[in-house]
């Protein structure tokens, strides 16, 4: 990649990241205000994963999300507006307000949804580089899953089953150090995830999760070597969730202190330093951006809040495929 | 009932038994995902609050996720005589781990020519009402109910909830022990003894129609009672409170009295619990019934998010109304 390349996807993904969070911020608010119902987990402090990946991804590669989905979402090229009017239920969000916070999909961008099954996503993505394989169509796929998600039995086989078909599947593990409450500490007897994959002959490399050029570089090489037909890689990404797990965690299980010692190490301000250094943006240019970013999210949530309910014969739509029994 | 009755909600019930169960039982414990960091320290609904405390980390176990793991360990962890107490934090997540109890807890005494018991609680919750949206607010009751070898409950009150977990810890079968997620926070009296598996409560006497429910629809029941009452008609209002074993003696009584059967519940209505208890009833006390039964559930599909849809497809008091009326015109 040349510097300028660098810095082209530098800026695109500063403000990426910056337009996930602003919308991620908002989470809690609307939570508040009973507009969201049920849960909803925001990512903040992550951004530079979901945006990494993504920029080294095409329309017609798949991604399989979480729980913790927005920011995997949007990333990969979700709309601001229809995301949010999903997350209040609401007729123009992109599954009709059936789906909520934690069942986004999007098929035109190859999202195969966020998932209310921790663990879920790890075959739903060797299901998708399965599909890949055999229409031999050279997309890839990703599955994001959590440092808790890595306990689950899924993985074993699933590993397993990518690395003998040489899959092109990228299993990203975000090891933001909890699961809801559980620390990874207390919770893997193994300390480097990474290891997970090599037992399965599956490659596997550990990154920052708060650089994104990190996050890049090392997906970059992983979808070229999936596209070459050379398999699956496992990566694994250091990071930290600033908020708590979901609206109303107590957090009684970390301090302020490690929150607010983990903040420091922000991966937008990382970015926006390195990119004023090498002169590619200045402070002033970035405080028009972010006031823009601003007003974009802000339309966007004002389109969720305008888009009306789904009328009630939604409910039985869609169970079966049509023509056949319904 | 008993001498020493509190008033409660639900979730303060399931934690006071499952105190006295660890009392009772020395080789019980008590595991699950984020039961003693969570919230206030008790898990996702609070039911396993002060546990770690008074009884220490060999008794209160939290685990990694790892449904899979855990569904079949617990049932093994029993063969080899301990009385594990599994929390399923959503009924949902329970398919990670079919294989545990359908093909090795409900099977291992039957195969094994009644060498091995396996007595795990299954403590879980189902249902809908708060948003859960598909994944997390099933009714999965009918699905456990029709496994040989798995003993199903379905508490619809606290004094219930407090009762039937005692009696399930205290049973040599594996349990599924169902809570109902919007069910939490109702208040009423608890008791403090085990009640029974198998004996039906008529939670509201009437001579004009039996109506069968539980929980969420249970309490529906109880309110169209109150607005049919005012139109003249009394109904007899009984909750199984277990589904296996379940107490049909109760609804024969109850059907010989109103000669009427309504059968109601959250849990998809085609292929419910709901047939199988209807079934019985046209099948044992035809002569005692003058107008078919009929059956209310929920629609055949899965929990949408919107609150406008979710609530079009759970049933509702005046779906109970309705269904009363019909079946009494
Ligand atoms: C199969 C299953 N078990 C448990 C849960 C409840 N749950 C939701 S999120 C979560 C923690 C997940 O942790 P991790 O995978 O590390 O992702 P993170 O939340 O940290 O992003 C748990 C236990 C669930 N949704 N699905």
């Amino acid at each position: 990649m040349t510097r300028y390349q660098a810095h082209e996807q530098g800026l695109t993904g500063l403000k990426l990241m910056a337009k996930i969070r602003e919308f991620e911020r908002r989470m809690p608010l609307l939570s508040e205000e009973g507009l969201i119902r049920g849960s909803t987990h925001p990512s903040l402090g992550m951004e530079a994963i979901a945006v990494g990946v993504s920029l080294a991804l095409t329309d017609g590669d798949a991604i399989a999300s979480t729980h913790r989905g927005h920011a995997h979402t949007l990333a990969k090229g979700a709309d601001f507006g229809r995301t949010m009017a999903e997350i209040l239920g609401r007729s123009d969000g992109y599954c009709g307000g059936k789906g909520g916070s934690m069942h986004i999909g999007v098929k035109e961008i190859g999202v195969l949804g966020t998932n209310g099954i921790v663990g879920a996503g790890i075959g739903i993505a060797t299901g998708a580089a399965l599909a890949s394989k055999q229409k031999g169509d050279r997309t890839v796929a990703v599955s994001y899953f959590g440092d808790g998600a890595s306990n689950q039995g899924v993985l074993a086989e699933a590993f397993n089953l990518a690395a003998i078909w040489k899959l092109p599947v990228l299993f990203v593990l975000e090891n933001n150090h909890y699961a809801q409450s559980a620390s990874v500490e207390d919770m893997v007897a193994q300390p480097d995830l990474s290891r997970r994959g090599e037992a399965y002959g599956v490659p596997s490399f550990n990154g920052d999760g708060m650089n994104l050029p990190e996050v890049f570089a090392l997906t970059d090489a992983a979808v070229s070597r999936a596209r070459a037909g050379e398999g699956p890689t496992l990566l694994v990404f250091d990071t930290y969730r600033y908020l708590g797990h979901m609206a109303g965690d107590t957090e009684i299980y970390r301090s302020a202190d490690e929150v607010e010692t983990a903040k420091k190490n922000d991966p937008i301000a990382n970015l926006l330093e390195q990119l004023i250094n090498a002169g590619v943006v200045t402070q002033e240019e970035w405080e028009t951006m972010t006031k823009q970013i601003f007003e974009e999210v802000e339309a966007a949530e004002q389109f969720a809040r305008n888009s009306p309910f789904p009328g009630v014969s939604e409910a039985f739509a869609d169970v079966y495929a049509k023509g056949s029994s319904e | 009932m008993n001498a020493e009755m509190k008033e409660m909600v639900t979730w303060r019930a399931l934690n006071a038994s499952l105190h006295q169960i660890l009392e009772d039982h020395p080789e019980a414990f008590v595991l699950g995902e984020d039961i003693t960091t969570w919230g206030t320290g008790g898990g996702t609904y609070g039911v396993t609050r002060g546990l770690l405390k008074k009884y220490g980390r060999e008794r209160v176990l939290d685990t990694p996720i790892s449904e899979e793991v855990l569904l079949s360990a617990v049932a093994a962890a029993a063969a080899r005589g301990t009385r594990p107490i599994l929390e399923i934090m959503y009924s949902d997540f329970a398919f990670l781990g079919f294989d545990g109890i359908i093909n090795q807890a409900a099977k291992a005494r039957y195969m094994f020519g009644g060498q091995f018991d396996t007595p795990v609680v299954i403590r879980t919750n189902g249902g809908s009402g708060i948003g859960k949206a598909a994944q997390h607010s099933q009714s999965l009751e009918t699905l456990f109910a029709h496994i040989p070898g798995l003993e199903v409950v379905v508490p619809g009150t606290p004094g219930d909830a407090y009762g039937l977990l005692r009696t399930a810890a205290a049973s040599d079968n594996p349990t599924i022990f169902l809570e109902h997620k919007n069910q939490y926070y109702d208040r009423g009296p608890v008791g403090t003894d085990p009640i029974p598996f198998g004996q039906a409560r008529v939670a509201r006497e009437g001579a004009h129609a039996t109506v069968v429910a539980t929980q969420q629809i249970l309490a529906y029941s109880l309110q169209a009672a109150e607005e049919l009452a005012a139109e003249g008609i009394e109904i007899e209002v009984i909750d199984p409170r277990t589904l296996y074993p379940f107490d049909m003696d109760a609804v024969y009584a109850s059907v010989g009295k109103t000669r009427h059967l309504v059968v109601g519940h959250e849990a998809v209505r085609d292929y419910g619990w709901g047939a199988e208890f209807v079934a019985q009833a046209v099948e044992a006390a035809w002569d005692k019934l003058d107008a078919a039964p009929v059956r209310v559930g929920g629609a055949r599909v899965p929990i949408p998010y919107s609150q406008v849809l979710e609530e079009a497809v759970i049933p509702s008091k005046d779906d109970i109304i309705s269904a009363v009326k019909r079946t009494l015109c």
